[in-house]
């Protein structure tokens, strides 16, 4: 029985993951911290909520669209605004991205009501999979699992290989330097956030899908995204991984002993590590930015 | 400056006596307020100074001591569920319960610091926002503290409402009064001195004989008294408590945008934010969330363009300072 | 043909001024020396003409083009490149990431990984490395290359010789004066006066933010140029 409630925490560890790639993303490249980084995804499902209704589409279907429009609003934003922000010290941007935080979600409650939602994906919430000695898990939970590792895969060669990656890399060294190697800042940083927003997108349709949720549910997803990380340690995508697979099974077996204790269980192993380990358990480099 | 000029350095300007002057009229108008019977104005002015005192004490961290945190809700709610648990459990004056729940939220604010000082910057923020949610859950699933429904303050029944909320607005004020004269006087101090050198650079500060990390403990302390107070003080009006409500990041928004909107780093933004926030409350309180999507675009625009807020701008372009914190020289 | 011509350049920091009015040209294929001491304005200098700092848009021409106040990533686009002080080298990327990052605008010229590696061959034999792996002569190799990679046509180099050892320094110059002979222009600033005048055709002596002296390195002598440096 607890073998079934650490492999849905496995599981769930990897929807976090997806959460916390994009935040430790743009993080690593600008040293910002997004808090309206949750609440981009509940828009997101919400968003997928209203192509589902007009075009009648699988909510998995919605991410052809989704998905490029958040991609296009990070980038816009990114530029138009939160790129003004940088080198302006911390405040302005934590400021900035905490009322943006709070201008969505209300937006999101005038437009679509207090009413939680969900994402109807025809059934495969509910199947499971026999994996063999008797075990079974959620079909849904283990495809969620495989498209984050399927997406951190493809980030690790983006940034691994790619010219972007490497301008991503250097540009988180030491963004002064990247300039004089041509890179133009603001393009850059506008696409960061935009495949930011995108995997956000993804981890948000996913949660809709899985889960039913408000126009409030974005902070918790913030947080969760955020100990992920820290638990994790910055500078590495499968360090990420981890930390939101710890995260995830700290919250079901919290859960198991006691329902109200899930969530709980997840903070107070967080704060755990930032005690015992500031800078992650499987952190690159030993700062804690 | 021709050689042998003398030169003066002071405090106090023209404006800076005005101001005196005139807070003075505004507290002795306060007091004499009661006279009026006004029952709705006096629980206005009590929800007023909440919001101020919060928003000094979001402003003494944030804008003086560089600390910018989005968890002072957890005293908020640990200040709240202090007073209930002191005047009805413990039987202790509830009046005299609002300043001693106060000293336990600053007493929890110790074990918060040990953790959350080993953050910087926007971690900073986030951890304390991670710790005010522990506080939360912990709280809603505690049986003797009412869990997710919350309980009621008993203690007050015995009186009579009109002497309940006299005393509640006599508080209020006194607690609105103490909060600025104290800040106010904080900062002008040597300590208050030491404070805005170590937020404008903590290796220079450090480098002088400033204890950067007391200093940054002491305020966090000291806010933490300030913001549990205050949240004693809401629920002795609201008398309901629950963990959702009393725990919730909307105290913290609000707090940053009256802050932001106001002016960050001066005593008087906090003032005209609050006032600012307060109007516009009651002139859009049909309007649901418009409101908070109003107050927020706002708060976002006033960071971008003009992050000195509404007063650092009337500041700067007038030299005007009614509490002023620094010393001019004058020839 | 005048490649890089500056007219009255002042540069500030916040309120202090750095440079003051410096004028100075460079001719297509010439190596041009900017030596003083410390302080003298040499590497601000060389950063306004990168785009590090504002720059009045008139005060800087390139290839008969204004191109003061432009940001350095479009400077980068025109072949202006700087080899910054202090080598700079990306620690997350590898030897061989780091030069591919000085082609990031992928400007068209002779300069490719393979070259760059016949230049230094060390560069060939550590390209999976760390950058930051290699020792300081080494990393200056790889500064170098780094900036050559972008195919510049003004190559701006900073203060190679800072913490090297002489030897290192001197198979540096001959590097710098191999590139030089096969036409690349080269504006370098150094501390280092004897190994950079055997390079350099022209030479300009900064002292407190101002041109103190300018000349042909061969018609000129020891106490010129020490008292233009120090000061007489």
């Amino acid at each position: 029985m607890w073998v079934d409630t650490v492999v849905q925490g496995v599981l769930l560890g990897g929807l976090y993951a997806l959460f916390a790639t994009g935040l430790s993303l743009i993080f690593g490249v600008m040293r910002l911290v997004n808090l309206a980084h949750g609440d981009f995804s509940i828009l997101a499902a919400f968003i997928a909520v209203v192509v589902v209704q007009t075009l009648e589409l699988n909510p998995l279907m919605t991410l052809v669209l989704v998905v490029p429009i958040m991609a296009a609003i990070g980038y816009g934003l990114q530029r138009l605004a939160l790129n003004r922000l940088l080198g302006r010290g911390i405040l302005p941007a934590v400021l900035v991205t905490f009322g943006l935080s709070i201008v969505i979600q209300n937006g999101l409650l005038e437009t679509f009501s207090a009413d939680s939602r969900r994402l109807n994906a025809g059934g495969i919430e509910t199947a499971s999979v026999a994996l063999g000695g008797g075990l079974a898990v959620g079909a849904f939970p283990l495809l969620t699992f495989a498209v984050a590792v399927l997406l951190l895969v493809g980030l690790q060669l983006l940034i691994g290989r790619s010219a972007i990656g490497r301008a991503f890399r250097a540009a988180s060294d030491d963004g002064v330097t990247a300039r004089l190697m041509g890179v133009d800042p603001d393009r850059l940083y506008g696409l960061a956030m935009a495949l930011s927003l995108a995997i956000v997108a993804v981890a948000g349709i996913f949660l809709g899908i899985r889960t039913t949720f408000t126009f409030s549910s974005g902070p918790d997803r913030l947080l969760f995204a955020f100990e992920a990380v820290i638990i994790g340690g910055l500078g590495s995508l499968w360090g990420t991984l981890a930390g939101g697979v710890i995260l995830g099974v700290a919250q079901t077996a919290g859960a198991r002993l006691s329902p109200g204790w899930g969530v709980l269980t997840g903070h107070l192993v967080f704060l755990a590590v930032l005690l015992l380990r500031p800078s992650g358990l499987f952190a690159k480099s030993r700062r804690v930015d | 400056m021709r050689a042998g000029a003398t030169v003066r350095v002071a405090r106090t300007t023209a404006a800076s006596r005005a101001g005196a002057g005139g807070a003075a009229l505004v507290v002795a108008g306060l007091s004499a307020l009661p006279l009026t019977g006004d029952a709705g104005l006096m629980r206005a002015i009590v929800e007023f100074i909440t919001l101020l005192v919060l928003a000094q004490m979001w402003n003494l961290l944030a804008g003086y001591a560089g600390l910018v945190s989005i968890g002072q809700q957890a005293y908020i709610g640990l200040g709240g569920y202090a007073l209930i648990v002191l005047a009805d459990d413990c039987g202790v004056n509830p009046f005299l319960a609002v300043p001693l729940a106060g000293v336990v939220a600053a007493g929890f604010a110790l074990p918060t610091a040990a953790l959350v000082f080993r953050f910087r910057d926007a971690y900073f923020a986030v951890g304390t926002w991670a710790v005010a949610e522990v506080y939360r859950l912990l709280v809603a699933n505690t049986d003797a503290l009412g869990r997710g429904t919350g309980r009621t303050l008993k203690a007050v029944f015995p009186l009579a409402r009109e002497t309940r909320e006299l005393v509640t607005y006599a508080i209020a004020v006194a607690v609105g009064v103490a909060a600025v004269v104290a800040v106010y006087l904080y900062l002008r101090s040597r300590l208050g001195l030491g404070l805005m050198a170590v937020r404008d650079s903590e290796p220079a500060s450090a480098s002088l004989g400033v204890d950067v990390f007391r200093t940054k403990l002491a305020v966090y302390v000291v806010a933490a008294f300030g913001t549990g107070t205050t949240g004693a003080l809401l629920y002795l009006n609201l008398l309901r408590i629950s963990p959702d409500a009393a725990f919730s990041i909307n105290w913290t928004a609000y707090t940053i945008f009256i802050v932001v909107i106001g002016g960050l780093g001066t005593l008087e933004g906090p003032i005209v934010g609050a006032l600012v926030f307060f109007l516009l409350r009651r002139l859009l309180a049909d309007y649901g969330a418009w409101y908070m999507i109003l107050l927020g675009t706002l708060a976002v625009l006033v960071m971008m363009r003009y992050p000195q807020g509404l007063w650092g701008l009337v500041a700067e372009r007038w030299d005007l300072h009614f509490f002023p914190v620094q010393r001019r020289v004058q020839r | 043909m005048t490649l890089l011509s500056v007219r009255d350049l002042s540069a500030f920091y916040g309120d202090f001024q750095a440079l003051f009015g410096v004028s100075l040209d460079v001719s297509e294929g010439q190596t041009v020396a900017v030596i003083g001491a410390n302080g003298a304005g040499k590497t601000t200098f060389l950063r306004a003409l990168a785009g590090a700092l504002p720059v009045p848009h008139g005060a800087v021409e390139f290839a008969g083009r204004p191109v003061g106040g432009r940001p350095a990533h479009v400077l980068v686009e025109l072949g202006i490149v700087l080899v910054p002080e202090g080598r700079k080298i990306f620690p997350s990327l590898s030897v061989r990431e780091n030069l591919q990052m000085g082609a990031y605008r992928r400007r068209a010229g002779p300069w490719t990984l393979d070259r760059v590696y016949r230049l230094f061959p060390i560069l060939g034999e550590r390209r999976d490395q760390p950058g930051t792996n290699l020792s300081g002569g080494e990393q200056q190799m790889l500064a170098i290359g780094r900036g050559l990679m972008a195919n510049p046509r003004l190559l701006l180099v900073d203060e190679i010789s800072l913490g090297l050892a002489p030897v290192v320094v001197k198979h540096l110059y001959e590097v710098l004066g191999t590139v030089s002979t096969e036409g690349m222009t080269l504006l370098v600033v150094e501390q280092d006066v004897s190994q950079v005048l055997a390079v350099a055709q022209r030479v300009y002596c900064f002292r407190k933010g101002m041109v103190a002296l300018e000349g042909v390195p061969a018609r000129l002598t020891r106490g010129q140029i020490s008292a233009a440096y120090f000061g007489a």
